[in-house]
């Protein structure tokens, strides 16, 4: 379970002093093996993410994320940051109300500590062909990018990855498993 | 010599679990065909086990082969072995009226000779029963691990003097399978005979592999690899193993697709913005864009003239399939969309005289494979399943292979163009998935 989050510590840990590499709710079973995860060859905001070098573990005073250290906001089942999945109707990039009330969130937070970088992971179920279904998971992360950048967001910050349909969550082809991988995993890194 | 007999109980016990090993090692490996559904009207022909001259061999069955080759096809209905009246094995012991009598139009009789070391003789002869004829014959120099390749060449010729056209038994097929156990999985891209024979794994990686693709050569495959964490997109010389990283810009690198000089490859690519499709030159590696549109446009496949790519895209809604016609890898007009019964239309191809295109037709219930005629836009669907992908024609336009789901696992099917010949190809675990045709192989 704590594979890929321990991947993304690997890929982070260059740039910046991070607090540590446990726990994160939304790792799922299957995922890839530490070396095996790089940002790729044109990873976004690395550059910027270190040259800012804050190591700032918690938040400035007056704001709703006041006085409370990241990885225990981020931890924290009580706030809008710990919904981190976000689903999808069949052939839809559309998000519901109370998706974007908590993407809003996702925002100020990420706008606050702007050392803290995040990964997208767009997904779609099995159904239709493979390749248009992993322009629909990039068109998934992408709505929520543009959410996060429209609201303050540095894109240094943001990173969109698209898996199409090739790492469902629930394998049984039944409507419910494809409700559950038409997903966007929103990934914070070192938390 | 006396032998305790707990000791031969263990021997046996040992041995067999020794085979069972073997067994499962063979049937991991390998893909089995099934001939799901078969032809009315099909010709009667027999093909009869071929004579040996010289020596034992391993014996590759030639006849089987071919039998089977032609039974695939859905034109041909070959005579079982034991319904046979007699065995020739040259033109000049066939009993013509015997055959007739056995409703048989076509024979094929032959023999294998052992020449030095590995080197073989075959010869064959097809003949005209009803008039007692020969048609045609051969003699086929080959070494012993090549008489697959031999057989599916006397099946090819077989099939065109028969029904007129160049057949496609001596062409492979690429795919991915997946063994899934515990929390990993296992891919491997792989290159089989068309009759499932002779798997070569080509590619192993614990991360996604999709969308092999032939290089016109048959040489090359260009595949997309998640190996760094994303979508990048690969090539790969067959014979020598040797890969290339060929796109790795920021976004989406997908669909790779030969231009059929195979001097460019058509892409996906989402470096400026949202998916668009673009083609890479291979030796100078210039891009050139060739769809500009918000919505998302992927799976370009080229003409076989190469003077134009289809592709899918949802700008108008949905997914549905566009045309754009290209002058010396530049796009001329607009796209024109093609395809317009249905919710849902993608990863589309032409068929190989360009005719026609296959597609994943979604009727709003199920995903299935249709053949639409791109003069009068006729549409027929050719299969009956819920969730069929990825459909590639054979180079001959006969058959189209597909991806499926039977029993929760994931199959390749093989239908002909006119829907009425079906066969499977199953692994004994694990799914199996985009199937490529290849092309004609000119070695």
């Amino acid at each position: 379970m704590k594979v890929k989050f321990l991947g993304l510590c690997v890929v982070a840990a260059g740039m910046v002093l991070l607090q540590g590499c446990s726990g994160g709710e939304n790792i799922r079973d299957g995922d890839v093996p530490i070396d095996d995860r790089s940002i790729g060859a044109e990873g976004q905001g690395d550059a910027a993410y270190s040259e800012g070098g804050a190591q700032s573990s918690g938040v400035e005073m007056g704001s709703e994320f006041a006085g409370r250290p990241v990885e225990e906001l981020l931890n924290d089942p009580s706030t809008p940051l710990s919904k981190r999945v976000f689903y999808f109707e069949f052939n839809s990039a559309e998000l519901s109300a109370a998706d974007r009330d908590a993407i809003a969130t996702h925002a100020r937070f990420m706008n606050e500590v702007r050392d803290v970088t995040v990964v997208l992971e767009g997904h779609a179920d099995e159904r239709g062909s493979r390749e248009y279904n992993l322009a629909l998971g990039e068109r998934r992360a992408k709505v929520i990018e543009r959410m996060l950048t429209l609201q303050g967001v540095s894109q240094d910050q943001i990173q969109v990855i698209s898996f199409g349909e090739e790492r469902p969550q629930a394998f049984e082809h039944d409507e419910e498993s494809w409700r559950l991988n038409r997903r966007v995993q929103l990934l914070y890194s070192g938390y | 010599m006396i032998l305790n007999r707990n000791a031969v109980m263990k021997f046996v016990i040992r041995s067999m679990a020794t085979l069972l090993l073997l067994c499962s090692w063979q049937a991991q490996a390998r893909l089995v065909i099934e001939i799901t559904q078969g032809t009315e009207g099909a010709l009667p022909i027999a093909v009869v086990p071929f004579g040996w001259l010289g020596g034992a061999d391993s014996r590759t069955d030639v006849a089987d082969i071919v039998a089977a080759d032609l039974a695939r096809s859905g034109r041909f209905a070959p005579l079982d072995k034991g319904q046979m009246p007699q065995q020739p094995h040259s033109g000049k012991e066939i009993n013509f009226a015997a055959w007739r009598a056995a409703g048989v139009e076509h024979i094929v009789v032959g023999r294998v000779q052992s020449r030095q070391g590995d080197e073989r003789m075959v010869e064959f002869q097809l003949f005209d029963v009803v008039r007692g004829v020969q048609m045609t014959g051969y003699s086929i120099p080959a070494s012993s691990p090549r008489m697959r390749r031999v057989a599916h060449q006397i099946s090819d010729i077989v099939y065109k003097k028969l029904t007129g056209q160049r057949g496609a038994f001596n062409t492979h097929v690429a795919y991915v399978t997946v063994e899934r156990s515990g929390k990993e999985s296992l891919y491997r891209l792989s290159i089989a005979d068309a009759d499932g024979h002779d798997e070569q794994v080509i590619l192993t990686s614990k991360q996604s592999l999709m969308s092999p693709t032939w290089s016109p050569d048959g040489e090359r495959l260009a595949y997309v690899s998640f190996e760094k964490g994303r979508s990048l997109i690969y090539m790969q010389e067959i014979d020598s193993g040797k890969r290339e990283l060929l796109a790795e810009f920021k976004g989406l690198n997908s669909a790779p697709s030969f231009s059929p000089d195979g001097r460019r490859l058509a892409l996906t690519l989402s470096r400026d913005g949202n998916p668009e499709i673009y083609l890479l030159d291979l030796r100078s590696r210039a891009l050139t864009r060739l769809t500009h549109s918000r919505g998302i446009d992927t799976e370009a496949s080229f003409a076989p003239d190469g003077k134009a790519v289809l592709f899918t895209s949802d700008r108008g809604g949905k997914p549905q399939i566009y045309r754009l016609k290209l002058e010396n890898g530049r796009p001329v007009g607009r796209p024109q969309r093609i395809t317009y019964e249905g919710v849902y239309n993608a990863r589309a191809a032409f068929s190989p005289d360009g005719k026609r295109l296959v597609f994943v037709h979604g009727d709003g219930k199920r995903f299935r494979i249709a053949v639409q005629d791109l003069e009068s836009g006729t549409l027929r669907v050719l299969s009956d399943t819920r969730f069929d992908e990825s459909p590639s024609f054979a180079p001959n336009g006969s058959m189209i292979i597909y991806a499926t789901e039977r029993n929760r696992r994931g199959v390749l099917e093989a239908v002909s163009v006119d829907g009425n010949a079906h066969q499977r190809l199953g692994l004994s675990r694990g799914d199996v998935r985009e199937p490529a045709w290849s092309p004609y192989i000119l070695k």
